[in-house]
């Protein structure tokens, strides 16, 4: 038993930190330090930057285009992209539909599909979620009506991140209304700019636009997209839900905010003295480092199983729940922290370009809805209560 | 990076669970606990048997050469099986204080019939105002002649109504609560002047209120320089918390398994009491709980060999976390079981016992939540 990182690991760390230095651009870096909202070119732009060196897929296998890194790699990989603040590459392409892709696509997809992924030449969305099916997402009714070599694809999909910049869409859809729910579900590949789509932008209550709802009316698609078998998407969607919520603790950005949170506590004053000095509010600090270490070292655990040939499982839930948990943690503190600067809403001061003086501490102005924002993370990839449901399932046996 | 044992450490793991599984059954220690001494004899010839007791002792010393991995792969089981035995407070404290900061004549005399399990040995450190302040020591040791004498009163002395010897610390320069100052001695737990109130505690140990009036002692039962033993008992202290996390964490995972057990047994309603959601998602809890208590009680374990303030960080983190989780843990278990869970007659009852009172034990959550900020916000 040993948990230190090993000299090979060290050096590696210190290739990611060197190259994540000297290679964000640095119209994306001045974003990120005044907290501005990042563009779609700025995202494609970064996926070609790590694209240009081998590493926006480092969970794929090499002849896929991977880095053949080990877990291990990976996870020390993803923590210094957080730790540095640089955007994280958009994840509906590489770290979804490309491995459902791999591991039950024909050989046909993986050579169109893979490279473009890779390449971003296809941003990706995922068509999971629809009005009625929420948490049951099996009784989902987009339907996909067959109709000579095409689908007939009619319904709609709700909460789809990027769908307004994407240009592909993986669907789950019904073929099968007689099956039972999951029995009746196959995966679609759909080409987000046929005719008979429309994506309607869905404002949350930070104001900002992540997420749509895309209607389909009629779309027709070739059944070449189907992948696997038709009525099995199930059995996908479950494989890729693992996968959506593997490195989903994201503990590099959760120790940036951390950080930021005690260096705003050291500039706050309250009473006279620094806000890291009031015991009420350095105990929570506290509490939260602890707890961040506690999730640190339990995905590690899980990695370092990983590393050692072992498949991961259910650890995935765990830290789903606990690290949603913590960003909502970590997030409620920042807005703790500034007081009465929590109040002040000027949109237009997180698009880039905005170059008014700041209301307040420069620091404060994204805080709020930064707060309101993460209130999404344990509900969205499976809300907490699922995580819940499926560890009493599979791993309590209740 | 790797989060797994040794293959000697496997072996040891087998060996000390099945002692645990075999020997160890609730009923048999209820009559330990009834019994003149309130532990068992063979139980400690045993370990002494099966080198236990050699584990945390250097080669030299006649001791094994084990390490804080082996320490927490014993307290896990020993938590598991709500083990009795005096192994904290003799094995863990009073000898590896000597092993710390004795001298070769102290630890030769010392060590080897410890290891052989045919001596116990208490510290004496904690005093009523003290708390959890490793600094507190109001016990005063003045010189008389070569010599010295020792009085003051020490408060909950784990282990020390059977010790056959104590260490006592007192202070021989300095306030109250300065960390130099303060002096340890290797006093006969007979001696002249030494009076033990012994009793049982709520968890099912013994320790004992120990009062010393002008006990005499001669200039080689100083253990250490005088004046200069805080780093030793805050280092000693600091493994022992440890220690006591890794039993934590065993007495937390065996808490989840019974409440598992009861909830796939129990009806009501016409259903298993695992098929209501609102028990599974606590059950849930319990188990994030219990797997992030794991970690922390690994990441206390390997810090005991770094410098002071990695070390400080660690152990006050994971005790800090770990008093959360277990009452947690431990007021669910007893919550899931229902009225029987109120009862004597489960085991649930004791652990839950031992794991809160663990918590008091070296700085409860809020002591070390204190600790950890210190180190890290300065």
């Amino acid at each position: 038993m040993n948990l230190e990182y090993s000299d090979a690991d060290q050096a590696f760390r210190e290739e990611v930190q060197n190259f994540l230095r000297d290679n964000t651009p640095s119209t994306i870096r001045t974003k990120i330090d005044a907290r501005q909202k990042l563009t779609k070119e700025d995202y494609m732009a970064w996926h070609k930057i790590l694209y240009g060196r081998g590493w926006v897929a480092p969970n794929w296998p090499v002849e896929f285009g991977g880095t053949g890194w080990t877990p291990l790699q990976c996870h020390i990989f993803d923590e210094e992209i957080g730790l540095s603040g640089s955007p994280r590459v958009l994840p509906f392409g590489v770290n979804m539909v490309g491995p459902v892709i791999m591991e039950f696509g024909n050989d046909t997809q993986k050579a169109h599909y893979l490279p473009r992924i890779l390449s971003c030449e296809d941003v990706w969305c995922q068509g999971y979620s629809e009005p009625g099916s929420g948490s049951d997402l099996a009784s989902l009714k987009t339907r996909a009506t067959r109709d000579g070599d095409e689908y007939v694809v009619n319904g709609s999909k709700i909460w789809t991140t990027s769908a307004h910049w994407a240009d592909m869409i993986f669907c789950l859809v019904r073929t099968d209304t007689n099956a039972k729910n999951q029995e009746g579900i196959s995966f679609l590949l759909i080409n987000m700019h046929e005719s008979g789509i429309d994506v309607r932008p869905i404002i949350t209550m930070d104001g900002g636009h992540e997420v749509n709802q895309v209607f389909f009316e009629d779309v027709r698609v070739p059944i070449t997209n189907l992948v696997g078998e038709e009525n099995k998407g199930w059995t996908y969607a479950k494989f890729l839900l693992k996968h959506e919520r593997a490195g989903i603790a994201a503990i590099g950005s959760q120790k940036r905010q951390l950080n930021r949170l005690k260096e705003i506590a050291r500039a706050e004053q309250s009473n006279g003295q620094a806000l890291i000095e009031e015991p009420r509010f350095r105990d929570k600090i506290s509490r939260a480092e602890i707890e961040l270490m506690a999730l640190e070292y339990t995905e590690l655990r899980a990695v370092s199983a990983a590393n050692q040939g072992r498949v991961p499982g259910t650890e995935v839930n765990l830290l789903k729940i606990r690290g949603s948990e913590m960003q909502q943690k970590i997030s409620e503190l920042l807005i703790e922290a500034i007081g009465y600067y929590a109040n002040p809403f000027v949109p237009d001061s997180f698009d880039a370009g905005w170059n008014e003086e700041p209301i307040g501490p420069d620091y404060a102005a994204a805080l709020a809805p930064e707060y309101f924002n993460w209130r999404k993370s344990s509900i969205y990839a499976g809300s907490n209560e699922i995580q819940k449901n499926i560890i009493s399932k599979m791993v309590l046996g209740l | 990076m790797n989060f797994s044992l040794s293959d000697e450490q496997k072996l040891l793991k087998d060996s000390v669970d099945r002692f645990v599984a075999e020997r160890y059954g609730l009923d048999a220690r209820r009559t330990l606990i009834a019994s003149e001494d309130g532990y068992g004899r063979k139980n400690w010839k045993t370990f002494a048997e099966l080198g236990w007791l050699a584990i945390p002792f250097s080669d030299a010393s006649g001791g094994l050469g084990g390490g804080p991995i082996e320490v927490m792969v014993l307290m896990e089981a020993f938590g598991r099986g709500l083990v009795v035995e005096p192994f904290i407070s003799t094995i863990l404290m009073g000898a590896t204080l000597v092993e710390t900061l004795g001298d070769k004549e102290q630890k030769a005399a010392i060590i080897p019939p410890v290891v052989r399990g045919e001596k116990l040995i208490s510290f004496a450190h904690v005093e009523a105002q003290s708390r959890f302040t490793l600094s507190d020591v109001i016990t005063t040791a003045s010189t008389d002649g070569n010599g010295y004498r020792i009085s003051g009163h020490k408060a909950v002395v784990f282990g020390g109504d059977s010790a056959n010897q104590l260490i006592v610390s007192a202070r021989t320069s300095g306030n109250q609560r300065d960390e130099d100052g303060i002096s340890l001695f290797l006093v006969d737990a007979e001696a002249k002047g030494i009076t033990r109130r012994s009793y049982g505690t709520v968890d099912g140990l013994r320790a004992a209120e120990i009062t010393l009036s002008n006990v005499l002692v001669g200039p080689e039962t100083m253990l250490g320089k005088e004046g200069n033993s805080f780093a030793g008992i805050e280092s000693v202290v600091d493994g022992a918390t440890a220690a006591v996390c890794a039993e934590a964490v065993g007495v937390m995972d065996s808490l989840q398994e019974q409440t598992l057990e009861h909830l796939k047994t129990r009806e009501q309603f016409g259903l298993k009491l695992g098929k209501f959601q609102a028990l599974q998602h606590r059950s849930v809890d319990m188990f994030v709980a219990c797997q992030e208590a794991r970690t922390m009680m690994y990441v206390a374990t390997l810090s005991l060999n770094k410098p002071r303030a990695d070390r400080i960080r660690a152990v006050s983190a994971a005790k800090s976390h770990i008093g959360q989780a277990g009452r947690l843990v431990g007021q669910e278990a007893v919550q899931l079981h229902g009225g029987m869970g109120m009862t004597d007659e489960l085991a649930v009852g004791h652990y839950f016992k031992r794991l809160t009172m663990i918590d008091t034990l070296f700085g409860n959550t809020d002591h070390h939540l204190e600790r950890f900020a210190a180190t890290v916000h300065g």
